[in-house]
């Protein structure tokens, strides 16, 4: 397979790559090393390591960086950007509008069981709108490269997409290594995220607050794989962690135990799932939770972000229909691509994919973290054989994609430098406007061919960076 | 027909407790059978939180009872004046879409005898028939009786048993309709009077299944009829725990004793029907 290499286009220096070609050609084996060992070391001091959200394994293992940055031109980035911003809108239109009336469903546009059927669907925030009609106030879109102008969209994360504190102290890292790339490189900051993100929870503040709002964080706990990002970014942010136990319902509102007394809080950037949220509305037995938190909400009391229910929107099967949510909502053409996707409980799609298996990749519509997924053409004839024996007994539980030729970026490895596959999950905020740090999460596969960039299978992060005019 | 509701449950905690937070599905639903002409919701010593319509149409109320206290009293009292609509839930203002009460949660999770017993029934295009004849089957297959179910106890294991009470009754029949292709779900009110004389919870519970063209309907599968004057309607769920009229919770829970006593009476006759039960 011919796959679109990042840096090369054949022998020459793609143009934004021209001074790390010269940073990494001059750099000495020994000098290679030292640096590697220096960044392993900073990543432990820091603490950061955790998995990327939903990805499981063991929660303490350092994730590998890689010192090769991922590079992107302003115009490239500039398209990219409006095609996330287009898809971010499209999606909480579409949670705007099935958890109201449901036109895209009453059109036809989208099975109605899909929807309301979903695991997902959560059936108490119907009728709710919170502030300025937003659900998903942080979009994790999952992008692959296939060739110079040609991006396609993986999958959509609308619940809590982690992994952003990679990006933030990936760069922070590099910077303090290597002080004279970012002296000889004009790159676009990302540090203002938090404070972006502040403000977007601030923008969604309930109309019954009429102070500056306060936000907090909420985290399951310290056991949590994702712990060290969640008070990373109150720290940043300037907002206080906070667990379950730590708020209240008081009358009308929730508040949080503080020294100082109760305060009142009105924003919640929470990272527990909604089955955990609320024990007197979902789970009776969460401790994690607050009681009467829900119904809080649902009056109007505090926002919730991203909204109970927002992952809805974020399925594999849902996600065929993002294409149609952009044309249906905003009148507009999507400036991103879908991956073609057979859904296996349609009939055709089942046929063409049970005889074309081998060279397809398939995943469980509500799998995740590249666990009980096949890549066709890199699994034995008895893996193929085996998983075709899965399908048969829950066609519907799969959806399957043609096996994407993933762009490679140079990677440092063991033998020196040689090219590796890698993603991109950009961070879309919503609130009263839709904002982008230019850059994101660069994953990338460290085994030499493979395609699966989860760090749960052998995947490491790279520093992304966008180049200014 | 004219009810007046008596309506108290006492939750007794071992120590003093603070911070006890409950959410109440407590007023009467809103519909062509139904008109509450006064309602009160009382929590003693507590605060009212927020109160609003959700998407299914109940009315939910939030409170708080900051304490330290060692009971929690929730009183509920006002009138009713109800009429038979054949079951049907007309003029009922709601958002849900029918198709979300397709899911099975726990206590309505099939397991063969609740597939066989779905299965008994024939296939019809009349889906209320069907509907009528599912819930007949129920109502065979489960005999009533207090006592012998608990509030944790599934379909699947009531069916076993062969024996429960209402709540038992409307999880099969969810359960079965479900497996259908019937929208269902749990119904929780208050029920006057009794049938064949003997005597009957004066809460109640009963099943709701959406049939294409009429809307929701209810089946009684606990008395073999369907809902009608007698019955005042609260709210809806998936299954009991999601449509309770009371969900709370306290912090330092555990040792938690609760006392329920319920009456609804014909105001025009003055025939009282009243009763106390004892849970922990």
């Amino acid at each position: 397979m011919n796959f679109y290499n990042e840096m090369f286009d054949g022998e020459r220096v793609r143009e934004p790559y021209a001074r790390l070609s010269d940073w990494v050609a001059t750099m000495p084996d020994d000098f290679r090393q030292m640096k590697q060992a220096e960044a392993e070391t900073l990543f432990r001091r820091i603490g950061i390591t955790f998995a990327v959200y939903g990805e499981g394994g063991d929660p303490d293992r350092l994730i590998p960086f890689d010192m090769m940055p991922r590079v992107f031109e302003q115009a490239e980035w500039r398209r990219l950007e409006r095609g996330i911003k287009q898809r971010a809108r499209a999606l909480n239109a579409f949670l705007r509008d099935v958890y109201g009336r449901g036109e895209i469903v009453r059109a036809g546009r989208i099975p109605a069981r899909l929807v309301y059927q979903n695991e997902a669907y959560e059936k108490a925030v119907v009728g709710v709108v919170p502030p300025r009609g937003v659900y998903s106030h942080i979009i994790g879109i999952d992008l692959v490269r296939t060739a110079k102008d040609e991006f396609f969209v993986l999958e959509d994360n609308c619940r809590t997409p982690s992994g952003v504190s990679y990006m933030l102290e990936n760069r922070e890292i590099m910077m303090r290594m290597f002080p004279q790339l970012f002296r000889g490189n004009r790159i676009e900051p990302v540090d203002q995220y938090p404070e972006l993100l502040r403000r977007t929870l601030e923008s969604v503040a309930p109309s019954k607050c009429t102070d500056r709002p306060t936000c907090v964080v909420l985290t399951p706990g310290h056991f949590n794989s994702a712990y060290y990002e969640h008070s990373f970014l109150a720290n940043l942010m300037g907002v206080e962690l906070v667990e379950g136990a730590d708020l209240f319902v008081d009358g009308e509102f929730v508040y949080m135990r503080t020294t100082q007394g109760p305060k009142r809080v009105d924003v919640i950037y929470r990272r527990i799932d909604d089955p955990f949220l609320d024990p007197l509305c979902f789970r009776p037995d969460s401790m994690l939770g607050v009681p009467g938190l829900m119904d809080v909400y649902r009056s109007g009391g505090v926002s919730i972000c991203s909204a109970p229910g927002a992952g809805v929107a974020d399925d594999k099967a849902i996600y065929t229909f993002v294409p149609e949510m952009v044309r249906f909502y905003l009148g507009e053409e999507p400036l991103l691509n879908n991956v073609h996707t057979w859904t296996l409980w349609k009939q055709d799609d089942y046929r063409y994919v049970m005889e074309n298996l081998a060279d397809l990749v398939v995943k469980e519509v509500h799998g995740s973290g590249g666990y009980g997924m096949l890549v066709g053409p890199k699994a034995s004839k008895a893996e193929v054989e085996a998983f075709r024996r899965k399908i048969e007994a829950n066609p519907s539980n799969y959806i399957a994609q043609p096996t994407l030729s993933l762009s490679t970026c140079p990677t440092f490895v063991e033998e020196g430098i040689a090219p590796r596959h890698v993603d991109l999950r950009p961070y879309c905020l919503c609130g009263d406007r839709i904002e982008l740090v230019p850059g994101g999460l660069t994953r990338v596969a460290l085994r030499e061919g493979s395609l699966v960039v989860n760090s749960s299978q052998g995947g490491g992060v790279k520093d992304t960076w966008v180049l200014s005019e | 027909m004219k009810l007046r509701i008596s309506h108290q449950t006492a939750y007794r905690y071992g120590h003093p407790t603070r911070n006890i937070v409950q959410s109440l599905r407590l007023t009467p639903s809103v519909f062509e059978g139904q008109r509450t002409q006064d309602w009160q919701i009382e929590v003693r010593g507590g605060i009212r939180g927020p109160g609003f319509r959700d998407g299914a149409g109940d009315w939910i109320e939030g409170w708080t009872v900051r304490g330290p206290s060692q009971e929690v009293v929730v009183s509920v009292r006002g009138r009713v004046e109800t009429r038979d609509t054949a079951g049907v839930l007309r003029g009922h203002r709601e958002m849900i879409n029918p198709l979300a009460y397709l899911r099975d949660t726990k206590p309505t999770a099939p397991d063969d005898n609740l597939r066989d017993l779905a299965g008994s029934v024939s296939e019809t295009a009349d889906r209320l028939d069907l509907a009528h004849k599912l819930s007949a089957a129920v109502s065979a297959a489960i005999a009533f009786r207090p006592g012998v179910t608990e509030s944790h106890t599934t379909a699947a294991e009531a069916l076993k048993l062969g024996e429960g009470v209402c709540q038992d009754h409307t999880h099969a029949l969810i359960a079965t309709a479900r497996l259908r292709e019937m929208p269902a779900r749990y119904v929780s009110g208050y029920l006057h009077s009794t049938i064949n004389g003997e005597p009957d919870d004066a809460a109640h519970a009963w099943a709701e299944i959406h049939i294409a063209g009429l809307g929701w309907v209810g089946f009684d599968a606990a008395n073999a009829c369907g809902p009608d004057e007698r019955y005042v309607r609260l709210g809806s769920g998936l299954d009991a725990q999601d449509a309770a009229p009371i969900r709370g919770i306290s912090q330092g829970r555990g040792g938690e004793m609760m006392d329920v006593s319920v009456s609804v009476e014909e105001l025009e006759s003055f025939q009282q029907q009243s009763q106390s039960q004892t849970q922990s």
